[in-house]
């Protein structure tokens, strides 16, 4: 399936920013599942400082800001033609050993809760329909949800509050597959929805890494493996190492971002 | 080698000097001294001593000397160390050979504090992770050299080993046209030269190389500070340096300059807030950006602690057989690692004849020195082991050798350890003749850090 992608950032500030610099993952990139046809890296207000993978495989551009803006824009374009594997991306892998994805991180530590659901992988027959019977399990402890979590929420402590988005289903999951003994990674990247062009944000699911198939990806909040429909950009151990924009910025403005996200055929 | 009359064959033409002087002389001598380094400002801060911030290192004006060939033989096996430890921090960030080869356990790297995922699969520019090491030597008899630590991070105390020097120079002129011993004064301009000899291969021109420092509150900004002075380059703090046209660049008069090769003196943890501690004010946001692309050199690499953490020590000899296929030239403490079943029980039964220390800990801090501890002291350690044997090493008491210093009552021999300072560049790897002696001035300690109360004496490697 040929995906046509326009994802634009805009961040607006209260007042002229002196300095601010952004990381993104906005570059998706190519493998056996999906070839970018196309692809560009705009930036209005700013100015691209270095481009280079990162430890994961990743495609990493840090960004600048120009001196005195007040608007930033960053807008990814391009098309990619994807292929349906079932969500199994494979035996493919870097530099980054298996153990490093058994690791737990701060957004990834397994508590009691996720401790529990854990156990639904380690009981059932095998491990590929132990992880969907956990990914059903969570998703109805934790049904899709917006603003009731946000950005800097943990697994555990999302298991409270009973309700998430993508971004804590995909942690959720990980911590349980890892408590369970088996490699996984957090996925950002694009989905396009059937019943819509523009989409509220980019997205995030999770891969668990199987001796037999390898890499497999499940998307908690579809109840699916990523099919055609999925563009993968960047994988890490949870959101802070795949999340498509993480920034700082110098002096005391405010900032206002709007995301403009456009998948379709 | 000794003589009848018990005087190292290497101190012979001092001692003839020294007979000659008068103690009182001497005593003054030792009190202009200490005037002289309080006036040049080299102090350094002791942790987890609130009284007292700012403190003078004791220096004592006896050398300690070594002989041409005891030195050689140092100079090899640092040398061999050096290499290997270069090419262990490679493999362990890109192919892992050692781990799947089993020489070393997985457990050590991936749960190594230190390890840090974002040197994977990158090869810093001329393959160069420790551009400076200090490794701590001890001697324990006449041919008997073990090497402690390696210092593969951030070694610090070369600015001693400079001043020291200098400040005999000073007192003894008399004494250095009577004995011939090696220059060390080159130290900050190989340092130089070692650096811009690892300038990113984008660089073009010379180098420009600068020393990030974490200010003036940090217990080694003297030596930040000294050593900028000595290179003729910039000292910077993180907000001096932003990125600018792809490269980490600092302001100066006449704007922003790129700096190609970095010497920080900055923790990995706070060296770059968007990619490590995000509450760090020291470091420089991005940095790790512009390294992996290939636009500057960081000195140490970051990541290189994993080579300093104490059970890897403990592996350093099959390390070096690994990688250069040779035998370690210097030996390793005997060491028991307590996260083995064995080797905690050994440990527990003899706790009162052995040192013990933190895998991750440096600078003396969080050990045990069982001679010299009480029995609660012992006690209160041992529930520390049972409760965390990971967490720990145990090795021997050594006898280590002593060397003479100077009190009030004449010479008395006192406990020593001795840093010498290594420099690598992709031109190899250049061992300043001299280092830093570290001496427990309370007679029969073995502590010599200068957190600890230590002091340090001058270092004479002879010419032949």
């Amino acid at each position: 399936m040929q995906l046509q992608i326009s994802h634009t950032t805009h961040y607006q500030y209260d007042k002229p920013v002196d300095y601010a610099l952004q990381r993104v993952h906005l570059r998706p990139m190519n493998m056996d599942i999906q070839e970018v046809n196309s692809w560009a890296l705009e930036i209005d207000g700013g100015r691209i400082e270095a481009s280079y993978k990162d430890h994961y495989g990743n495609h990493s551009d840090l960004i600048s800001t120009d001196p005195g803006v007040r608007t930033l824009a960053i807008t990814a374009t391009g098309i990619v033609t994807t292929r349906d594997t079932s969500g199994i991306v494979g035996k493919i892998y870097g530099r980054a050993p298996l153990w490093h994805f058994l690791q737990t991180t701060s957004f990834t530590v397994a508590g009691p809760k996720i401790r529990a659901l854990s156990k639904i992988v380690k009981q059932s027959d095998d491990h590929l329909s132990g992880l969907h019977a956990l990914s059903s399990a969570i998703l109805e402890s934790v049904p899709y949800k917006l603003g009731e979590t946000d950005t800097k929420s943990k697994a555990e402590e999302v298991m409270g509050i009973g309700s998430g988005v993508c971004q804590d289903h995909a942690h959720i999951f990980i911590a349980a597959a890892r408590a369970a003994g088996l490699p996984a990674r957090y996925v950002s990247g694009y989905l396009m929805m059937n019943d819509r062009i523009d989409q509220d944000a980019s997205h995030a699911w999770a891969e668990v890494h199987l001796e037999e198939l390898g890499w497999v990806g499940f998307d908690v909040s579809n109840a699916i493996s990523p099919d055609e429909k999925y563009v993968r950009i960047a994988v890490g151990r949870d959101t802070r190492d795949a999340a498509p924009i993480k920034g700082m910025r110098l002096g005391d403005s405010d900032e206002t971002m709007i995301v403009s996200l456009q998948v379709q055929q | 080698m000794m003589s009848d009359d018990g005087i190292r064959s290497t101190y012979r033409s001092y001692h003839e000097w020294f007979s000659e002087q008068d103690n009182r002389r001497l005593a003054k001598k030792s009190a202009q001294a200490e005037a002289l380094f309080k006036r040049t400002g080299i102090t350094f801060n002791v942790y987890g001593q609130a009284d007292a911030e700012e403190r003078l290192i004791p220096f004592d004006l006896v050398p300690r000397i070594v002989s041409n060939s005891e030195w050689t033989k140092l100079a090899k096996g640092i040398d061999q160390r050096v290499r290997a430890i270069n090419a262990f921090l490679h493999d362990i960030y890109n192919r892992q050979e050692i781990l799947r080869a089993g020489v070393l356990p997985k457990k050590l790297i991936a749960e190594n504090d230190a390890f840090l995922p974002q040197m994977i699969d990158f090869s810093p520019p001329g393959d160069v992770y420790t551009h400076i090491v200090g490794t701590d030597i001890v001697r324990t008899g006449e041919d008997d050299f073990y090497v402690l630590e390696d210092n593969a991070r951030t070694p610090s105390g070369v600015s001693y080993m400079l001043e020291n020097r200098e400040t005999m120079l000073q007192m003894f002129p008399e004494l250095f046209s009577k004995i011939r011993v090696q220059n060390v004064s080159n130290y900050p301009k190989n340092l130089r030269r070692s650096l811009e000899a690892c300038a990113p291969a984008s660089c073009d021109g010379r180098p420009t190389v600068a020393i990030l420092t974490p200010g003036i509150y940090n217990s080694a900004y003297y030596e930040h500070s000294f050593l900028a002075d000595q290179m003729g380059v910039e000292l910077v703090e993180g907000h001096d340096l932003r990125i600018v046209d792809g490269h980490v660049a600092m302001r100066t008069t006449q704007g922003y300059r790129t700096i190609d090769v970095l010497y920080r003196r900055v923790d990995d943890a706070y060296l770059d807030p968007l990619t490590f501690n995000p509450n760090s004010a020291l470091g420089v946001p991005g940095i790790m950006d512009v390294y992996r692309a290939g636009n500057i050199t960081i000195a140490n690499a970051p990541g290189t602690g994993v080579a300093d953490d104490k059970a890897v020590y403990s592996y350093i000899p099959d390390i070096i057989e690994f990688y250069t296929g040779e035998k370690a030239i210097l030996k390793n403490v005997e060491t028991y690692r307590c996260s083995e079943p064995d080797a905690l029980k050994y440990t527990l039964s003899n706790l009162s004849e052995l040192v013990v220390k933190e895998v991750h800990g440096s600078g003396g801090y969080g050990m045990l020195v069982g001679p010299a501890a009480s029995k609660r002291e012992l006690s209160e350690f041992a529930e520390k082991l049972k409760a965390h044997p990971d967490n720990y090493i145990a090795q021997p008491t050594l006898s280590l050798s002593t060397v003479p210093i100077f009190t009030k009552k004449g010479l008395a021999p006192r406990h020593v350890d001795l840093r010498p300072f290594a420099l690598v560049s992709p031109d190899g790897v250049d061992i300043t003749p001299g280092g830093l002696t570290r001496v427990a001035l309370k007679a029969g300690s073995l502590v010599v850090n200068s957190s600890q109360g230590g002091g340090t004496k001058d270092t004479w490697v002879l010419e032949d």
